[in-house]
């Protein structure tokens, strides 16, 4: 095959977020077991970043090590996160907790058990507006009802006294985009968002998250094994599998003209409204043995990489 | 939590109270030890003691003897005590207080104390703290409440600590005779706090004797259900909104741990109420606890019928109290 050129590129006005070359293994009693292989990629202010790959392609960890709530066994090998311009790979507990809610924030994947049982609506919301914003019971208290508004929930008043389980999946994923929101993160990652959700609830959700970020301005990482759903939300987008990076850069670019077998294969795998009756060919296992091949084959070394693959 | 919920709970006392009366009337009059005998002086002739017995009524058959203690329970009499010839009602409700508070103060000792223990070993899970908590849950879980007490009091006596009490309720000197039974809540609205500080002195052993072992066992299913909790999503939401690892145990996963954590021990609640009758004992507490081994001691039918429905009643109580409880830590019982 020919090797594809990934080129991270540096967008114009510095990246919000630069993932360089980042290692990361699981520690077992053993041995470490590699999760992320060599991973770069940038995120420039305002920028949708899709973050696309099959399950087990490490495009969760990446998030998680973004926000720094990767597994205590997810150990950092190698690389660096840099976020507006600071190196965040190890921050110390603190002041991660600072850097949270005006800084970084996160939109879960499973909206069903992300908000607490025992607590209302509203001071979930609240409580992040009082801790990063230093605001009083009552400007937190009404600064979650325009939240709310926002998110396009109705009777947001009585929504706010609510506890979760008496609202549905796709409200209780606008209450946590209200949430990611509240305290204007300068960078979200929004993990599968939309995969946990009914069909047409997902497609309102989307458009929510992109007109919530078209307002506020921040960047998103969305990571997504939907290249459609990357087409239609993300600027650029990064291809992962086996928790390497496979091709990256502009999402028009690459859904047009992918240079990857691999990111090919996932067009084919995702059904596409502008040709409806084609049928839907899954990932060849060929091609999935023989980038694990591959995968395998980095994490012996360099030299062992260069004289099968020359 | 409705109230039919609640009417159809204490109608359902009726029968269990009904099922306890019964039970402890037949065994009383079935297992040997007479309480004539115990009652009168060795020179009592059988002509005395045939009288005797038929002014207790014991001289009818069983069946018909429970006919007529029916009889006088629906009435609101309870009997007299025979060792002690008074009303029993008026008997038990003299020093049900006592233990009610006992038990009170025990129960915030044990809730304190196992939260405290709980709350610790979720926060350092993993680590040394974490190990403390397990190990000192564990030797304190070894020991039953009444060992706890004489322990308490060998310490006492064998370090010479004035300072506790170990026998009785309140101070001799403390001139403070209360209105009610409920010396520590009275002297308290009454402001006598020398009155205060002396009852709660002498029940400072007591309770923490009642408290320990319930204390361990709260320690233990609290920090399990905390630590179930903690693998959640919403901890890990709750860690990305930026809040410190203290506030997400002592609120986002505390809350959620309550509810597990009452079911699992509410029963143990009870026990500690039962507890009260050989602890009471040993602090020679005035309590309805320490009456019962009397009143067992005396054969004194009457009187142990009378307790044993008191204990049954807050059994009962205990137990409603518990499951009340759940509806109000668990918003999906509220409004479901």
């Amino acid at each position: 095959m020919t090797a594809p050129q990934i080129t991270p590129g540096t967008p114009p006005d510095g990246p919000i977020l630069s993932v360089r070359n980042l290692h990361l293994a699981i520690a077992g009693r053993r041995r470490r077991t590699p999760i992320l292989r060599n991973v770069s990629l940038d995120i420039a202010p305002g920028e949708v970043h899709g973050l696309v790959g099959e399950s087990g392609a490490g495009k969760t960890m990446i998030g998680k090590v973004i926000l720094g709530i990767q597994p205590s066994r997810a150990v950092v090998t190698g690389g660096s996160v840099r976020f507006g311009g600071r190196d965040i790979t190890h921050l110390p507990e603190r002041e991660r907790r600072r850097l949270m809610g005006r800084g970084l924030g996160l939109i879960p994947q499973d909206p069903m058990t992300s908000l607490n049982p025992a607590g209302r609506i509203g001071g979930q919301i609240a409580d992040v507006l009082r801790l990063h914003l230093g605001m009083d019971r009552a400007a937190a208290r009404a600064r979650a009802l325009e939240l709310l508004n926002d998110v396009h929930i109705r009777e947001p008043e009585r929504v706010l006294r609510r506890y979760p389980h008496e609202l549905s999946g796709g409200m209780r994923q606008r209450v946590l985009i209200a949430i990611a929101f509240a305290c204007r993160p300068k960078l979200i990652v929004a993990d599968e968002p939309t995969t946990a959700l009914d069909v047409t609830v997902q497609r309102q959700v989307l458009a929510l998250i992109k007109e919530m970020q078209a307002q506020d301005g921040a960047s998103i990482l969305f990571v997504t094994h939907d290249l459609g759903v990357v087409a239609k939300t993300c600027d650029r987008v990064t291809v992962l599998h086996g928790g390497r990076v496979l091709e990256a850069g502009d999402t028009r670019a690459i859904v047009e003209a992918p240079q990857h077998d691999y990111t090919k294969a996932l067009m084919a795998a995702t059904p596409r409204h502008d040709r409806p009756g084609d049928l839907l060919q899954p990932v060849p296992e060929a091609l999935t043995a023989r980038l694990n091949e591959e995968a395998l084959a980095y994490d012996a070394g360099p030299d062992t990489t260069s004289a099968s693959h020359a | 939590m409705s109230w039919s919920f609640l009417l159809r709970r204490l109608l359902l006392a009726i029968p269990t109270l009904f099922g306890v009366a019964a039970i402890v009337f037949v065994l009383l009059r079935v297992v040997p030890g007479d309480p004539i005998a115990m009652l009168i002086g060795p020179g009592a002739t059988d002509a005395d003691i045939a009288e005797l017995r038929r002014l207790y009524g014991l001289d009818e058959s069983i069946a018909l003897q429970f006919v007529y203690y029916l009889q006088d329970l629906a009435g609101g009499n309870f009997g007299t005590s025979i060792s002690m010839r008074q009303d029993v009602m008026e008997l038990v409700l003299g020093r049900l207080p006592v233990t009610i508070e006992l038990c009170l103060v025990a129960m915030s000792v044990a809730i304190a104390l196992g939260g405290a223990m709980a709350l610790a070993g979720a926060y350092w899970r993993g680590r040394a703290g974490e190990a403390a908590v397990d190990g000192a849950a564990g030797f304190v879980l070894a020991i039953p409440d009444f060992l706890w007490a004489l322990l308490f009091v060998l310490f006492v006596v064998v370090f010479a600590l004035d300072g506790l009490p170990i026998s009785g309720r309140i101070g001799h000197d403390v001139g403070f005779r209360g209105a009610t039974g409920f010396l520590l809540i009275e002297s308290l609205v009454r402001l006598r706090f020398d009155a205060f500080g002396s009852v709660l002195l002498h029940t400072v052993l007591p309770a923490f004797a009642l408290a320990l072992p319930l204390a361990a066992i709260i320690a233990r299913v609290l920090k399990a259900s905390i630590a179930e909790a903690m693998t959640q999503d919403y901890v890990l939401m709750a860690r990305v909104k930026g809040f410190s690892r203290a506030r997400i145990v002592c609120r986002e996963a505390l809350r959620n741990a309550l509810v597990p954590t009452v079911t699992l021990t509410g029963v143990q609640f009870t026990f500690l109420v039962g507890g009260t009758v050989l602890v009471e004992k040993i602090f020679s507490y005035p309590g309805i606890g320490n009456m019962a081994i009397d009143a067992v001691i005396n054969r004194d039918l009457p009187l142990i019928q009378g307790l044993v429905l008191t204990f049954a009643v807050l059994f009962i109580a205990v137990n409603l109290l518990v499951d009340m409880s759940y509806a109000l830590l668990n918003p999906r019982m509220r409004h479901g």
